[in-house]
């Protein structure tokens, strides 16, 4: 415990970090632990070169590391929610929104046509023709495009999944 | 119905009468000693001496055997179709249990024949020949995904769980025992550890039967249903363990037994697993070779399934485990290296197997319960056992799950384990235990038996009646039916790269870590080693799930023609490239394994009554959809007419039948021909549907090469002939789309191909100058048809004469003075605009 409080102490903002991504200390320290062991240089920032990137920025700071793994954290549907608060960072509705993310490159809010094809092709482990790979992004766009632009928005995402049990899907056990 | 009923009984009463007669009969021949068995031992041995030639004897000695076998094997699946006659009777009993109802029927017409049993479920019977198909079908047709994820879960219940049960009803009954509930019994503590071990398994038959029939979801069943598999390793070495204990006797237990016993489970349990796990490899090795033989190649499954089953047996080790296990390991490299006509071989023959020895097993459940020589009633004992089972199964449930929520993602609820607790249902497998005691050992057999079967009666029809509403009440979590869609796969493998890739980063040895491991083990070597390399290449889960998806929806829209009832479809066998013939009979059957989704060639089950449309469509407009059965109606009739002149030549060795390049080259002609006549009359206006697929490479091969349009995905793309007229290929889709235009006379709907002959007197254009031109082309296909090259190249056979339609497709070089006067509707890189009625034309023809 007394390492906690030491190693709490180092970081700023650790409360408001806490509240807003809703882990406990130990998570906090637990994660904090790892960045450093992730962020070989010390530089307090993390690169792409020390994981693949996760995201669009160049580099991930503390803060946005947790705030991103945060958003694996097992939602917890039966506290009731104080309206008030701003939507907690691992409901449902985040995580769509997080994963939504990762297809929507260009941050237009919709996924077209040419962002889930790099998706797709990133996913497909065999040699799959280019032909092939159009097909099924085709389709999947059928699928879920209901307004028939195109282009999958994050409404139309979110109902694609409706089925998908997101919370089973988009969490990570430990961060509970 | 109710007419149908007695026939139905009357029938089986005709059945019945027959074997009693033979049973009379041998009963007469039978020695005094009656020995029990599934084959009443005859003593006709004596011979006559003949004195004149006889014309036809009486070989009854001959061929009672098998003739009883068969007979009975009959009767019982007559049984099932009795009381299946009766669907409202279905809803409330689970099928196990009228099973059993009518064994009790026939058990006692049987004994009211002969005053002696002598129908009873034999334990060599039992083991050696009724489960082994069950278990092998478990273990094929296990979803793997949901298996491996829960093994956790199902593991501390197979086997903490179960010895708990063993030890909690052994021990609380020998306290009853001491404590002279139970009245004057011949017994001890061993002994009744012994029957705790046997009765507290639960069982995998009776959880299929039951839980077949009321859908609960998926991780809820596969926890079960996994139990009841895995504890056998701990039933195994129980039931031995205790029995040489009772063998050895009470003082010469000490502490070296009690640890050689603990070995002993490792080694069954780990042993049985691995002979399983060895087996399956020997066969996906195996199948790598059976490309020459495709029609043993289904057999080899089940005999290297039988066989793991005999090797654990044969080494004294868990032999349902061993059999569980390799059909687990198996089905994925299997079902990848064989045909596709193979896999669903395998698939529905063992789905026969395991359903018929499931029901064969019940009715003799029944029967050789009306024997009165075994029945010893014991209330305390009976009525103690009971009420043990139950209690103790709930306490193990509630706290294992307690413990197991503490580590999983996914906790258990309170409803859940209540099902679970109430799914712990015993059947067959203790009643064939229990048959197996020794009687000189056991004093008590006959009790155990008694009570062993009032347990088995007990959770098969009281439990399994009151399953379904209680799960009704409790509000249990269904099965989702599977509606597959492709984003929602594609999302989800998404998710579990993504969440490889955070576990990974936050440093943790996860569940998706460890199955990513594991993924990128079995791509380094299993594939290489276990599969083909042709196999191989194919394999990849979107695509895969993709193709599916588009047989699925082919193949709903055939239902859709042949509901509307104007395709006289035959079934066509060809070569296994065209994926587009998927048996389509197998997929309507009644699939019990409710768990398909994420197992790939699983999900292509039409699960909704079968002539509807697929799902997807449902979302377009009406018009659309009409428009496109029709033009599915269209590129199904051009295979068709081919079918309609197939010779059936007998081969046992090719399930394939010849084509001819004949008929082939006249199928040409005459769809040219149509074809013309079409593009006159299409000038409809149907509205341009909006782009949908564009099918694959692999199928617009096919497509282009048997000049039918094999491809299934084709029936979406409409949007797609102005892609690929753009690629040049788009004569391709209007060469395929526009064959079939023949049966089209303005708002005849579709017409049976067998009518084709009358169009063609009606054609006013003299087929014969028309089609040298088009021939006239057959040299110079490659050019125009980039893609196609590619196809070409890809194609297995490409009999000359065929590659001429290819040029049919390069409608932009056609001498047809219609083609061409409508030819600017065609040429590269249209976009895909509404009344374009040259393209409907080539994509639909005229209709309603």
């Amino acid at each position: 415990m007394g390492s906690t409080n030491s190693t709490l102490s180092k970081i700023p903002n650790v409360e408001e970090l806490m509240r807003e991504t809703g882990f406990s200390p130990a998570h906090i320290v637990r994660l904090y632990d790892r960045f450093e062991s992730l962020d070989k240089e010390k530089t307090g920032h993390l690169r792409p070169e020390d994981f693949g990137a996760i995201n669009r920025q160049d580099t991930v700071d503390f803060h946005s590391f947790v705030r991103i793994l945060a958003h694996f954290r097992p939602a917890e549907n039966n506290r009731p929610r104080d309206p008030s608060l701003p939507e907690p960072v691992n409901s449902r509705i985040s995580k769509l929104k997080f994963a939504f993310q990762l297809y929507d490159l260009d941050k237009d809010g919709k996924i077209s046509r040419a962002e889930l094809l790099q998706v797709l092709r990133s996913m497909m482990e065999m040699q799959v023709t280019e032909e092939q790979l159009e097909s099924i992004a085709d389709r999947t766009i059928q699928e879920a495009d209901l307004d028939r632009d195109d282009a999958i928005s994050f409404e139309e995402f979110r109902k694609s999944l409706e089925k998908v049990n997101i919370d089973h899907k988009m969490s990570i056990r430990f961060l509970r | 119905m109710s007419g149908l009923w007695h026939g139905k009984i009357l029938m089986l009463m005709v059945v019945l009468t027959v074997s009693r007669h033979s049973l009379a009969f041998q009963a007469r021949n039978a020695n005094p000693s009656n020995q029990p068995g599934t084959n009443a031992s005859t003593g006709n041995g004596t011979e006559n001496t003949i004195t004149t030639l006889p014309i036809v004897t009486w070989k009854w000695h001959h061929t009672e055997g098998p003739y009883l076998v068969a007979l009975w094997v009959l009767v019982s699946w007559i049984c099932k179709l009795v009381f299946q006659l009766n669907p409202a009777l279905t809803n409330v009993f689970p099928e196990s249990g009228l099973l059993i109802c009518i064994g009790w029927v026939l058990g006692g017409i049987i004994y009211g024949a002969d005053k002696v049993q002598t129908f009873r479920l034999q334990p060599f019977t039992f083991f050696y020949y009724l489960l082994p198909p069950i278990v092998l079908d478990a273990g094929y047709s296990m979803p793997n995904k949901q298996f491996m994820g829960n093994l956790g879960a199902i593991l501390v219940h197979a086997v903490i769980g179960t010895v708990w049960n063993a030890a909690s009803l052994g021990l609380g009954l020998w306290g009853c025992w001491l404590g002279g509930a139970m009245g004057h019994l011949n017994t001890g503590l061993l002994q009744l550890l012994l029957f705790g071990s046997l009765i507290a398994a639960v069982d995998p038959v009776a959880v299929i039967a039951v839980f077949e029939e009321v859908h609960v979801n998926e991780v809820l069943y596969i926890i079960v249903f996994g139990e009841s598999l895995l504890n056998d390793g701990v039933t195994v070495v129980l039931f031995n363990v205790f029995d040489a204990f009772v063998s050895l006797g009470g003082p010469a237990i000490n502490a070296v037994e009690i640890i050689k016993g603990i070995i002993s489970f490792f080694v069954v349990a780990f042993g049985g697993s691995l002979v399983g796990i060895a087996f399956g490899i020997l066969i996906s090795l195996l199948t790598r070779l059976t490309k020459k033989t495709p029609t043993i190649e289904p057999g080899f499954i089940f005999v290297f399934g039988y066989l793991s089953y005999l090797t654990a047996e044969f080494l004294s080790l868990s032999a349902i485990l061993s059999c569980t296990f390799c059909g687990v390991f198996c089905q994925k490299y299997v079902n990848t290296n064989m045909s596709e006509k193979s896999v669903n071989t395998v698939r529905t023959t063992m789905k026969v197997f395991a359903n018929g020895s499931e029901t064969v097993i019940f009715v003799f459940l029944g029967i050789s319960a009306i024997d009165p020589s075994i029945w010893v009633w014991n209330t305390g004992f009976i009525l103690l056992t009971l009420l043990f089972i139950f209690v103790f199964r709930f306490m193990g449930v509630f706290v294992l799950t307690w413990i197991l929520n503490q580590y999983r993602l996914v906790p258990l609820g309170l409803i859940e384990q209540l099902v679970m607790g109430y799914g712990g249902l015993r059947g067959a497998v203790a009643y064939g235990l229990v048959f197996l005691l020794d009687e000189n050992k056991y004093k008590e057999k006959n009790l155990m038996i008694s009570t062993t079967l009032l347990v088995v009666y007990f959770t098969v029809m009281l439990q399994g009646i009151t399953m379904k509403p209680l799960v009704n009440w409790l509000k249990v979590k269904r099965a989702t039916t599977d509606e597959a869609m492709l984003a929602e796969k594609i999302m989800n493998r998404t998710f579990d790269h993504m969440l490889v890739a955070i576990e990974d980063i936050s440093g943790q040895i996860g569940h998706n870590y460890l199955w990513d491991k594991w993924h990128n083990f079995e791509e380094k070597w299993l594939f290489r080693i276990l599969m083909n390399p042709t196999a191989r290449k194919s394999r990849d889960y979107i695509f895969n799930i993709f193709h599916q998806l588009n047989l699925k929806d082919a193949m709903s829209y055939v239902q859709e023609g042949e509901r509307r009832g104007s395709l006289a479809f035959v079934r066509n066998d060809s070569k296994a490239d065209v994926d587009f013939n998927k048996q389509f009979d197998t997929d309507f059957t009644d699939m019990p394994d409710i768990m398909g989704p994420d197992h790939i060639p699983v999900p292509f089950v039409l699960r909704d009554s079968v002539p509807s449309v697929s799902l997807n469509m449902h979302e377009q407009d009406q018009k659309m959809r009409e428009s496109e059965d029709f033009n599915a109606h269209h590129l199904l009739q051009q295979h068709l007419y081919k079918g309609r002149k197939q010779r059936h030549t007998y081969s046992r060795k090719q399930p394939v039948v010849n084509r001819d390049e004949d008929e082939v080259q006249e199928i040409f002609q005459r769809t040219m021909r149509s074809r013309l006549e079409s593009f006159k009359s299409a000038k409809m206006g149907v509205a341009q549907p909006k782009k949908i697929t564009k099918h694959s490479k692999k199928d617009q091969t096919e497509k282009m090469s048997n000049g039918k349009p094999a491809d299934d995905s084709k029936i979406h793309s409409y949007g797609d002939e102005d892609f690929e007229f753009s690629e040049g290929d788009s004569a391709g889709d209007a060469a395929g789309g526009s064959f079939p235009m023949a049966a089209y006379k303005g708002g005849a709907g579709i017409v049976n191909p067998a009518y084709m002959a009358e169009m063609d007197s009606n054609e006013p254009m003299p087929p014969m100058p028309q089609i040298p031109p088009w021939l006239a082309e057959a040299g110079e296909d490659s050019s125009n048809v980039a893609p196609s090259q590619r196809a070409q190249l890809r194609l297995p056979w490409t009999p000359t004469n065929l590659r001429r339609l290819a040029p049919l497709r390069l409608s932009t070089h056609s001498n047809d003075s219609f083609l061409l006067a409508d030819s600017p509707a065609t040429q590269e890189g249209t976009e895909p605009q509404p009344p374009l009625p040259l393209q409907d034309g080539r994509g639909r023809g005229t209709h309603m």
